[in-house]
């Protein structure tokens, strides 16, 4: 299982679609050895298939697949976009934050979700995104969650 | 009473929104058998209530499940408003 690790983590990504921030977020997971290449495209696949459901909250969006689609381990990878964009879900874009699931079907992929509650549940937590730029500020964030 | 929780795939976002929709039923005593699926597979379950995205809704228009609509789910006072003004 990796939760918002070091090599899972970027801020301030310059894209300029909706395609792109998810491709960014998934490279992470991807070059971190934790999902397929081919679950990047997946990502993508179901992003137009199913639309902007995944945009969970204000300025938010969870993209992900299938465990069948290239998942090695339960993960989840974070970028901050430099530009908020657009990803057509009216009552929360635009996205500024990017979490992407590397969803698996083991007990793991639940003990994600709730680590990812205890963080996006907070108003504070999620006002805190926005001003940081390190790694180690998003990890004070973690942190202060799990004392 | 059966609360089916629905996002495109079943697998993430349906489930975040399960564990927070148990939350508030526990919190407003409220029992109910709540589930979690994907889109194509909702239209044939029948629930009494269905609760997902405004996107997703769109889809579920033919169901005859009570469809409520919550925009933040992370947002535990939507979720109670949502579920306290549909519920009954």
């Amino acid at each position: 299982m990796k939760f918002l690790e070091e090599n899972l983590v970027a801020f301030d990504v310059e894209v300029s679609s909706p395609e792109e921030a998810i491709r960014a977020a998934g490279n992470l997971l991807a070059k971190g050895g934790v999902v397929e290449e081919g679950y990047i495209e997946a990502m993508v696949r179901s992003y137009h298939e199913n639309g902007p459901y995944f945009v969970l909250a204000p300025k938010i969006a969870l993209p992900h697949a299938r465990p069948e689609d290239g998942v090695k381990e339960a993960s989840v990878s974070f970028i901050s976009l430099k530009h908020s964009i657009v990803f057509g879900n009216t009552a929360n874009d635009p996205v500024q934050f990017v979490f992407a699931l590397g969803a698996s079907s083991s007990e793991e992929h639940l003990t994600l979700l709730k680590k990812l509650m205890l963080l996006l549940n907070s108003k504070e937590n999620v006002e805190k995104l926005a001003e940081i730029h390190t790694y180690k500020e998003l990890h004070n964030i973690i942190r202060g969650n799990d004392q | 009473m059966k609360i089916l929780c629905v996002c495109g795939l079943g697998q993430g976002t349906s489930l975040i929104l399960r564990m927070n929709v148990e939350t508030v039923l526990r919190e407003l005593r409220i029992s109910a058998d709540v589930e979690n699926t994907d889109v194509s597979s909702a239209s044939g379950m029948s629930p009494d209530y269905i609760i997902t995205s405004n996107e997703l809704a769109q889809t579920l228009a033919g169901t005859s499940a009570k469809v409520i609509i919550v925009n933040n789910y992370f947002d535990l006072t939507e979720i109670k408003a949502a579920l306290q003004s549909q519920l009954n």
